[in-house]
């Protein structure tokens, strides 16, 4: 379950868990969460959880609810957001993805008009106000950082105009060639750099061997050909 | 008229990384400019079941009522193009046939497609599309995409409630919030464009919209563009290589010529010697 913890001056003062579908903040002893400070309206702000998701509601306080600094009306709370109430601060911690439902995360699922609920007190009513229904969002996970090769690679012209100039292989793709005359492609995969022809009649060269249609592996230090430009790949070390 | 020499069709549709079956369907119909793009779900295999209910209703029908009446005719009644109440009947039969199997079935209670049907006729082209699967359009060097998710995300970008740089990492990606077989009705959203030669249209499911940055995704056509069919590749394989999650199908679909619709006697003599 979420958590919002309360400090000031950086110093924790309570944990606060987001145990039911309306969290209340606010000056007032009624509230959930009572932060008796005169900066602090009676009401102040509302947290509205419903499954994994929690939404943060200003209610219409005399000194505003910042979030990560900004000032917020209604805000859609991520993992380690800052709430600033006056000189308190509540951090949001939200609870890790269920492993074990971590397989179906990317699973599409519909949302039926009718599994909306209303924001309480906030959206009017029939209006979807951002409220999901569905055990897709309690079980999703981060998403992970595209791969990257281990080494980085680069080329370096050994003929033509620019003989001498390297060019980094830091993009997804680097094109290689006259467009209309011949045209190569250099992939940059998690497995290493492959090599591909794209448009033309002639294929790359690679070590004085001519390429067929399919993606070539390139290795430390290989001599590639295209369009009567010779250039050598490399990984940087 | 047949579009098989306006227009350039290449496909793929690939399980991904993970997943060990393939949800997603797809089929295409360059001489009837039809291309279509369905992302199921649903327990076990029900997902595959209603995308592919989706795709077969969709073309044999369309195919069907395209040779009966052009597309580009304009209906008495509205005002509008056949094209576009064609499309808009023939999601409608999709959504029941879907519909009707989840009811009567068990195995497929509960089971829904998201759907994208790009139509081509007359210089121009008629999208169709009920969920998350997208269009993009790829034309002088600018990449944008056309159709806009029903997804909870989408609204709450639409409401304000989020940024796009917040959406990026939301939790609550996958969430649609219409789709074809979960309701009795359906509401589709279709629109009509022009298109231009040299125009490249890129239809997808999540699988690859989700694992690829729009930015890598216009680079790969902007290098790749000359060679279709290894562009499609590439884009598989991009969604692969970050991590493939979900399953990833892929329509690109170059205007290789102009298609106007034959009018006057003269242009349908030269519609038949084309």
């Amino acid at each position: 379950m979420a958590k919002l913890i309360l400090s000031m001056d950086g110093l924790v003062l309570k944990e606060f868990t987001l145990g039911k579908e309306r969290t209340t903040i606010g000056r007032k002893a009624h509230n959930d969460i009572q932060i008796d400070n005169l900066a602090v309206s009676g009401e102040h702000a509302v947290v509205v959880t419903i499954l994994s998701d929690s939404f943060l509601e200003d209610l219409g306080s005399t000194n505003g609810t910042l979030v990560n600094g900004q000032t917020v009306k209604k805000h859609f709370l991520q993992n380690n957001d800052v709430i600033e109430l006056g000189k308190y601060k509540l951090k949001f911690v939200s609870d890790g993805p269920a492993p074990a439902k971590a397989v179906d995360f990317e699973k599409t699922m519909v949302l039926r008009p009718g599994a909306l609920r209303p924001q309480p007190g906030a959206a009017a009513p029939g209006k979807p106000a951002g409220a999901p229904g569905s055990p897709a969002a309690a079980a999703a996970a981060p998403a992970a950082p595209p791969p990257t090769p281990q080494r980085a690679g680069a080329l370096q012209l050994l003929s033509g105009a620019n003989a001498g100039r390297q060019l980094d292989l830091t993009k997804p793709l680097t094109t290689l060639g006259k467009p209309g005359v011949q045209v190569a492609v250099i992939t940059r995969r998690p497995q290493g750099f492959f090599i591909t022809h794209v448009e033309g009649a002639n294929f790359p060269v690679v070590n004085g061997k001519t390429l067929d249609a399919q993606a070539h592996a390139l290795g430390d230090h290989d001599v590639i050909e295209i369009a009567g430009v010779k250039m050598e790949f490399f990984f940087k070390t | 008229m047949s579009l098989a020499q306006m227009l350039e069709v290449v496909s793929a549709t690939d399980p991904g990384m993970v997943r060990t079956n393939n949800e997603d369907s797809i089929a295409s119909d360059p001489s009837h400019g039809l291309a279509v793009l369905a992302d199921g779900m649903g327990g076990y295999n029900a997902g595959e079941v209603a995308s592919g209910i989706a795709t077969t209703v969709i073309t044999t029908e369309l195919q069907q009522l395209l040779d009966q009446r052009p597309p580009y005719a304009i209906e008495e009644a509205t005002g509008r193009t056949a094209a576009e109440k064609i499309l808009r009947e023939q999601v409608f039969r999709a959504n029941s046939s879907i519909y009707q199997a989840a009811q009567s079935q068990p195995q497929y209670a509960g089971m829904g497609t998201t759907l994208v049907v790009a139509l081509y006729y007359d210089n121009k082209m008629s999208v169709a599309h009920v969920g998350d699967s997208r269009l993009y359009r790829f034309r002088d060097d600018n990449f944008e995409q056309i159709t806009r998710d029903h997804s909870l995300l989408q609204e709450q970008i639409d409401s304000g409630l989020i940024t796009k740089e917040q959406a990026k990492g939301a939790a609550n990606k996958n969430l649609v919030t219409r789709a074809l077989g979960i309701d009795p009705t359906v509401d589709p959203e279709i629109h009509e464009y022009e298109t231009k030669v040299g125009d490249i249209y890129l239809l997808c499911s999540d699988g690859l919209c989700d694992m690829v940055s729009d930015e890598d995704i216009g680079e790969a056509l902007r290098m790749l563009g000359g060679n279709l069919t290894l562009c499609v590749h590439q884009l598989v394989q991009m969604a692969n290589d970050n991590g493939g999650r979900d399953n990833v199908s892929v329509i690109l679909i170059r205007v290789l010529r102009e298609y106007p619709a034959p009018r006057g006697v003269l242009s349908k003599v030269f519609g038949w010697l084309r």
